[in-house]
């Protein structure tokens, strides 16, 4: 099985031929079919392949053959299907088409297909009536393939390829209904930002390659260690990609936009895979950043300030969407803060529980908003929970999970996380996060109470066409919710006595940093001793609930009279601490500055030339043609006169 | 007894100086050509005074050869001259400044 890994990003590929090329002649029910076969499909390969390599022993080595390398420390099986750049061609680069299967590649593989097959079935609902239906399940498709490159490519490179293919496929989603002219911009927006976090990540290739002559993931964390100022500067270079990418502070600004896109392509790229790619490249290049703590402390910090800024902004939104992007912004770095404290596998722990609860609520929202006729504003909502039952029971255990209740998934990924922080001594990261995960457990139920509780606030004319979603689409709801409820037993914490699986599971592929294996000596008795960790977190968590059941739902005039007391701070969070005007005032203003002045160059200088070149034979023509009067006496004078001059010439001198 | 050499070319030189003078002042296109033919008649005499003063003939045979081009020539331009006549209704050389952009 380990030996056909490369298939599982060419199943979608082969999906996204048959749909993207014969999707018009085909039926909907055969696009569906082949977009959810391929990327089931991959999902049973991938099953498999996990299977095998959970399985295999030392000896697969021996009769794995040549294309198959297997690294039993690391339990890292690598296929290589064929040389893509060969070493003598382009200066000692050698890049192969390589694919990588170990620990953490497993768990990307399981989440993308599983999760990605669950959404394209609910997409089958949501898209049913589209006249884009195939168009859609090609460009779904390719971005399986595409993410699928990303975390199994052996290099840097290969990863590069995934990386931007999903970004290609981002900006085609987002801008899916392209007639609409603000959703073909927010495609653009969220393309152009990304744009700025690829410079950086090659950038950080580029000095990979000149530091270590190699761009293959296994080498470069095999001589990363002890190289001093380079990695340092090659984890913040890869780490700006990350940014772009994982939608964090600075760059962050694309995501919440990037909502113009259908919904389960919110869920998918814009929730549950594309932007966890930073997650997973910071973890992928754990060796890199252990090696360079002043990145792993940036890492931390912007993880933890985005968590903050983007839950604050949550609390105000009023478009469904919007909540749950800016969550989506916020949880991102919960995930990057746990990379940031050297906690990797709990970063990747996070990834994997958000995965399941954020597509679950996306999936939720957009059941709702299939049911408002395409409303997405909450005050127009409210009082759905009769009419939509099972919506609205799988979207309050994602809200359970998200918010941290225990024992929902986020509890325990959430915890892990905060805990990390706690142990490797940065209390004010924690604090942060602390205060982060009050406001999520707040806008979460804000959230649910403003759908699903109190009186209904919506038209008759949408009340009229009020319906609950088809089993296409519940189903998988129903199966994220069970995922949302249960993903938390893959990593229990040790305080509680149990042995974390994922982190056990994790261990070969991720390395710990130095400091913390410095103290894993000192500190079983201390780790195991945050159980009030627990408690206080758990606290937490019912404590956002009860403030936003208070606001909401015992006392619904109360927010308004709060928002009108806090004025300037409601209008900051309500504008998003403006930053998207900032931005415009600073980069894209100037960057329309100099397009001017480079213009005006173009046109007058560079045109100019041209033209005065065109304009100085004109002018030299005008003051020629004045001798070209026509009239036959003035040829045959200037003749007498060349005449004379010649006889002089001749003669005279 | 013939005059001197320098008579003969004295008068050519006469003839040559108001053919050309012919062809600068005036506005007539058949004086013009009339001027021309007097420029050429000009140079024959010359060339039949030196043939006459050195006692060489091959000069006179040239003048012969002048004389048939200078009538082929008249021929093409009274034709050229009596076509524009036909189409502008003068010929009159201001009147003819085609040959300009």
């Amino acid at each position: 099985m380990l030996r056909w890994i490369w298939a599982i990003p060419l199943l979608p590929l082969a999906g996204f031929l048959a749909n993207g090329l014969l999707g018009r002649r085909l039926s909907r029910r055969a696009i569906g079919t082949i977009a959810c076969g391929a990327v089931l499909a991959s999902f049973v390969l991938s099953v498999g392949a996990v299977v095998a390599l959970s399985g295999a022993g030392e000896d697969l080595g021996a009769g794995g053959g040549p294309s198959l390398r297997w690294d039993p420390e690391h339990r890292r099986a690598q296929v290589t299907v064929g040389t893509w750049i060969p070493a003598s061609a382009a200066g000692g680069l050698a890049v192969d088409w390589g694919f990588v299967l170990d620990p953490l590649s497993a768990v990307m593989i399981l989440v993308v297909t599983g999760v990605g097959f669950l959404i394209h079935v609910y997409s089958i609902g949501y898209m049913h009536d589209d006249p884009g239906y195939s168009r859609y399940f090609a460009y779904l498709n390719l971005f399986m393939a595409m993410m699928l490159t990303l975390v199994l490519g052996s290099s840097y490179v290969v990863l590069f390829v995934g990386w931007e293919g999903v970004g290609l496929c981002s900006y085609l989603l987002i801008g899916f209904w392209y007639q609409d002219v603000a959703k073909a911009t927010a495609g653009m927006k969220a393309f152009l930002v990304n744009r700025i976090g690829d410079f950086g990540f090659m950038l950080g290739m580029l000095l990979m390659f000149v530091h270590f002559g190699t761009l293959d993931i296994q080498t470069v964390a095999a001589s990363a260690g002890g190289a001093g100022a380079a990695v340092t500067l090659i984890a913040l270079l890869l780490f700006v990609g990350a940014t772009g990418k994982s939608a964090q502070v600075p760059l962050y600004v694309w995501l919440p936009d990037a909502m113009a896109g259908p919904t389960p392509v919110s869920a998918l790229i814009h929730a549950a895979t594309m932007v966890t790619a930073g997650v997973y490249m910071v973890a992928r290049s754990s060796v890199v950043y252990v090696n360079a703590p002043a990145a792993l402390a940036t890492v931390a910090v912007v993880g933890a300030a985005t968590a903050f800024l983007a839950a604050t902004i949550a609390l105000v939104q009023t478009d469904i969407k919007k909540v749950l992007a800016y969550s989506t912004v916020s949880q991102l770095g919960y995930m990057f803060l746990g990379c940031g404290v050297g906690a990797f596998s709990a970063g990747i722990f996070h990834l994997v529980t958000h995965a399941f609860f954020k597509a679950l609520l996306f999936l939720g929202a957009g059941s709702v908003i299939h049911a408002m006729s395409g409303e997405q504003e909450m005050p127009k909502m409210g009082g759905l929970r009769a009419h939509l039952p099972a919506t609205y029971r799988t979207m309050l255990i994602g809200a359970l999970a998200l918010a941290g209740i225990p024992p929902l998934a986020g509890f325990f990924s959430k915890d892990e996380i905060l805990g990390k922080a706690w142990e490797d001594g940065h209390l004010w990261l924690w604090m942060l996060g602390s205060v982060t995960a009050l406001l999520t457990a707040f806008y979460v139920f804000r959230l649910i109470y403003l759908t699903f509780f109190g009186a209904t606030r919506m038209s008759a004319d949408a009340r009229h066409h009020l319906h609950e979603s088809p089993g296409v689409m519940t189903v998988p709801l129903w199966i994220l919710a069970v995922l949302s409820a249960v993903g938390g037993l893959l990593g229990l914490p040790v305080a509680l006595g149990f042995g974390n699986f994922l982190e056990g599971w994790l261990e070969p592929a991720l390395a710990s940093p130095l400091a913390h294996a410095a103290v894993e000596g000192s500190g079983h008795a201390a780790a195991g001793g945050h159980v009030w960790l627990l408690v206080v977190a758990a606290l937490i968590a019912v404590a956002g609930w009860a403030v936003a059941r208070t606001l909401y739902q015992a006392r619904p005039e109360a927010p308004a009279r709060i928002a009108a007391r806090a004025g300037g701070l409601y209008r900051v969070l309500k504008g998003k601490y403006f930053v998207d005007e900032i931005y415009q005032a600073i980069f894209v203003r100037s960057f329309f500055g100099g397009a001017w002045a480079l213009d005006r160059f173009d046109r007058h200088v560079v045109d100019g030339t041209v033209n005065g070149g065109g304009a100085g034979v004109q002018i030299a023509g005008q003051i020629v043609k004045l001798f070209h009067t026509g009239y036959v006496r003035n040829y045959a004078l200037s003749f007498f006169l060349g005449v004379v001059f010649i006889l002089w010439f001749l003669l005279v001198r | 007894m013939r005059p001197p050499t320098e008579w003969y070319l004295a008068i050519a030189a006469l003839l040559f100086t108001i053919g050309v003078v012919g062809v600068l002042a005036r506005r007539n296109a058949i004086v013009i050509f009339m001027s021309i033919e007097l420029m050429l008649n000009a140079v024959n005499l010359t060339l039949v005074a030196y043939a006459d003063s050195f006692g060489a003939s091959d000069a006179q045979v040239f003048v012969f050869f002048v004389m048939a081009v200078a009538a082929a020539e008249a021929a093409v331009g009274l034709a050229i001259i009596l076509a524009i006549f036909r189409r502008r209704r003068s010929t009159s050389v201001d009147d003819i400044n085609l040959l300009k952009w």
